[in-house]
């Protein structure tokens, strides 16, 4: 609150046409000089214009105004301009209130009597306000200049880089023993055919062998706390029971071990040993034993130990917890396919050849475990026909709502790469409707529906089924471009399951960012700030965010990693000072405010407590929770709300 | 009071973030809607004090809008909706205690881009309350 009387100043624009079309700005004028506390009132066609501004600033000088009133249109639009405008001529920022007359009243109202009684209402309210308003300075802190990237896939990899690039340093969290991600398993990327290997390996051995990327594979981020510039976090590092800089991955390990189990990089249609190494281009480059499936903890099996030729396995090794400081946290956890056994009528886990869309990826892929070789699971026979589904959980209200976008793509990519690997092969694709919107994506549809014949049948599957006779799959679907109900027998079918992000909820909850109903998170603004979250300094990139593909996601990562170093890069950070205050000698301590405040923003202090300007995002929750009216929200105090609501209704 | 001449006056406490933006919007997009509803920006509707809403009834108002972000997961504070929604709902149980009528108090979830959402409450919130007539409570005697 300001210590001197209030002189208020309240300035009403015209709008052209707009305001003054409907309200008699010159009624404004008159009724606002006779409210208390305004001592200039004045209007002018274009307010926000060079000479509107001038006629404030003349009028704050030569008045000696304290507080300005502009009666326009929404301070999203103008609070800028006419903030700057006072601050030449010496008022703070923050002594500044928007009448929003345009918006509120004359846009909305046709009635001029009403719309000019309901503005005269709306510049009462702001009068009130700003003559409350205290002036305030930006709340500044340091930053640390580090990065914590949480994930390590295409989006992570892309991230840390373009960072780590910059000269900020970086810790890359994975959940899984190798960075890499889903890439590491896809075959080709659609539309160029370029091999995924070729492209995503030499970036992981970029960020393996760069100075300022400290990697964390088998990690979880499983606290955090602190604030934008600030945070703590602790890191989870489960024993990899093999020393990273000692294995040399000669491969005698596995070769001894005697434990098989599905391998999930290969999504089960392999095995791997209880010690393994995901894939040979694995970073770091070390093997690693599944302590769930190893024998040493059943009945003290030590064959690797015995073979390693470097001693680098250690069964005494432990989960570690690290803690790291970090300014800025990216969020880059991707996704998982969606479960495809809950489409019942598909048959996928009850029949070996149905398959999801990664399982085929490694199918294709040369370093698969049919070495690129197209064999059903079930009997390793050739596949010579073959029947693609789209949508699966896709587009469908029973399962995902949303469209997954990548699906049609890389199914046509399927089809195509099918083939020409299989001379004579047959490939049926049964959509709902093909969306190829993207650079040369439309194009590449075409050339497989046109040059490799691959049948594209508009309709939905409504069954799948094994025929006992032949073993073959047989697949029933609506073809509802000619209306007839197809039978295709087929070798192998594979489903274009959708995509579901995997952001653990507690870790959104520790991160504080807002998900929405399919648990991908929010951004800030969905078309001006599509990288940010809503807590400041935590960005969001890749799947996490929603269904896109490897060029968007890059693209994407590049922008979180350009958003973190503005952050970082400048001297200090600058928040906005409209936040929580607390009255020491009225707090009894009694902490509901603290179990309140979503940010942790306050803590008791000596028996009181007391509001962390850098946390507090200025809610307001905590004021009202507030039994001893002890909080108050700078500028938007009871006491101003309250004002605002007499002015409004008296 | 001459009933005839009689306007109902209506407080709308309207967040920033979704339903403030919807108002917004619904200026740029001209939607015409009741002239008896003053807008009131807060930063969130979390920050609704139940006392703000009783005060309005006391100083004149004949209905009260609580607009905010669209449960669960829209507020921009995380769970201030869920916040408001409790104390909203608190209210109305002790508004009748007062002689007030709950439909007088109404909360709403309205999001940035639900500006014609936004009108038809505006509307049918006016009519809500031209119906139940002007506020006439008796407390502690006198009348307010």
């Amino acid at each position: 609150m300001s210590s001197e009387e209030p002189r208020v100043g309240v300035f009403v624009c015209h709008c052209g046409l707009n305001i003054a079309g409907v309200v008699d700005v010159k009624k404004v004028v008159e009724e606002a000089k006779r409210l208390p506390h305004v001592v200039h009132a004045e209007d002018y066609i274009y307010m926000c214009s060079a000479p509107g501004q001038e006629l404030i600033k003349k009028a704050i000088l030569e008045k000696k105004l304290n507080a300005v009133v502009v009666a326009a249109c929404t301070p999203t639009m103008h609070y800028e301009t006419f903030a700057r405008a006072i601050e030449a001529v010496g008022l703070n920022r923050y002594r500044l209130e928007m009448a929003v007359i345009r918006e509120f009243s004359s846009w909305v109202h046709a009635d001029k009597k009403k719309a000019t009684e309901k503005a005269i209402k709306l510049v009462k309210a702001a009068v009130v306000k700003v003559a409350d308003n205290s002036p305030l300075e930006p709340v500044k802190s340091r930053t640390v200049r580090k990065v914590l990237v949480i994930g390590g896939g295409i989006a992570g990899i892309t991230v840390a880089l373009d960072i780590a690039n910059a000269g900020i340093p970086v810790i890359l969290v994975e959940k899984t023993p190798t960075i890499g991600g889903k890439m590491a398993m896809l075959s080709e990327t659609f539309p160029t055919l370029d091999c995924a290997q070729c492209i995503l390996t030499p970036k992981m051995a970029e960020v393996a062998r760069h100075p300022l990327i400290k990697i964390y594979t088998n990690s979880e981020v499983v606290d955090v706390s602190g604030f934008v510039g600030n945070f703590k976090v602790k890191i989870l590092q489960r024993a990899r029971y093999v020393k990273i800089g000692d294995c040399r991955l000669c491969g005698f390990c596995e070769r001894v071990c005697p434990v098989k189990v599905p391998s999930e990089f290969n999504r089960g249609l392999s095995d791997r040993k209880a010690i393994y190494i995901p894939f040979p281009q694995a970073i770091p480059p070390a093997y690693v034993i599944d302590k769930a499936n190893c024998r040493h903890w059943v009945d003290g099996c030590d064959k690797c130990l015995r073979v390693c030729p470097t001693k680098a396995i250690d069964f005494n090794d432990e989960d570690k917890l690290v803690e790291e400081e970090v300014g800025v946290i990216i969020v880059a956890t991707g996704y998982d396919l969606y479960p495809a056994e809950r489409l019942k009528e598909y048959g996928y886990g009850l029949y070996r050849d149905v398959i999801d869309s990664l399982q085929f990826e490694r199918i294709l892929s040369a370093g698969g475990p049919t070495k690129g070789l197209i064999l059903r699971p079930s009997d390793r026979k050739p596949v010579k026909r073959v029947v693609f589904i789209q949508c699966v959980g896709s587009r469908d209200i029973n399962h995902l709502e949303y469209c997954s976008k990548i699906c049609c793509m890389y199914t046509a990519k399927h089809a195509l790469i099918f083939k020409e690997r299989v001379p004579g092969g047959e490939a049926y694709v049964f959509y709902i409707d093909i969306r190829a919107a993207g650079k040369g994506y439309e194009e590449f549809i075409k050339r497989v529906q046109e040059e490799f014949q691959v049948n594209y049948i508009r309709g939905r599957v409504n069954r799948v089924y094994r025929d006992p006779k032949t073993g073959d799959m047989v697949v029933v679907g609506f073809d509802t471009l000619t209306g007839q109900l197809l039978t295709v027998k087929a070798d192998l079918v594979v489903l274009a399951t959708g995509l579901v992000p995997q952001l653990p909820y507690e870790l959104a909850s520790k991160l504080k960012i807002p998900f929405d109903k399919y648990g991908f998170v929010q951004e800030a603004h969905p078309k001006l700030r599509p990288v940010e979250t809503v807590t400041s300094g935590v960005f969001v990139c890749g799947v996490a965010h929603g269904p896109k593909d490897i060029a968007e996601t890059v693209a994407q990562a590049s922008a979180a990693a350009a958003k973190a170093m503005e952050l970082l890069y400048s001297e200090y950070i600058v928040k906005e000072p409209l936040v929580a205050v607390v009255d020491r000698d009225l707090c009894s301590g009694c902490r509901v405010c603290v179990g309140i405040c979503p940010y942790g923003a306050l803590e008791l202090v000596e028996g009181k407590a007391k509001v962390n300007e850098l946390l507090c995002e200025g809610c307001g929750a905590c004021v009202v929770a507030c039994p001893s009216r002890a909080i108050e929200l700078r500028n938007y105090s009871t006491k101003q709300l309250l004002e605002m609501v007499k002015a409004v209704v008296k | 009071m001459n009933l005839d001449s009689w306007e109902p006056k209506i407080v709308a406490f309207l967040c920033k973030w979704c339903s403030g933006a919807a108002a917004e919007l619904a200026g740029v997009s001209r939607l015409l809607y009741s002239p008896n509803v003053i807008p009131i920006i807060v930063p969130c509707s979390g920050r609704v004090d139940p006392d703000l809403i009783v005060e309005a009834f006391m100083n004149g108002a004949d209905g009260v809008i609580v607009a905010g972000c669209h449960t669960p997961s829209d507020c921009h504070y995380i769970a201030g909706n869920f916040k408001a929604f409790k104390r909203v709902y608190m209210l109305k149980k002790l508004l009748s205690d007062f002689g007030i009528e709950p439909e007088r108090l109404k909360l709403e979830w309205v999001s940035a881009v639900e500006s014609q959402k936004l009108k038809t409450l505006f509307d049918e919130f006016t009519f809500t309350i031209r119906k139940l007539g002007p506020l006439r409570v008796k407390i502690r005697g006198g009348s307010v």
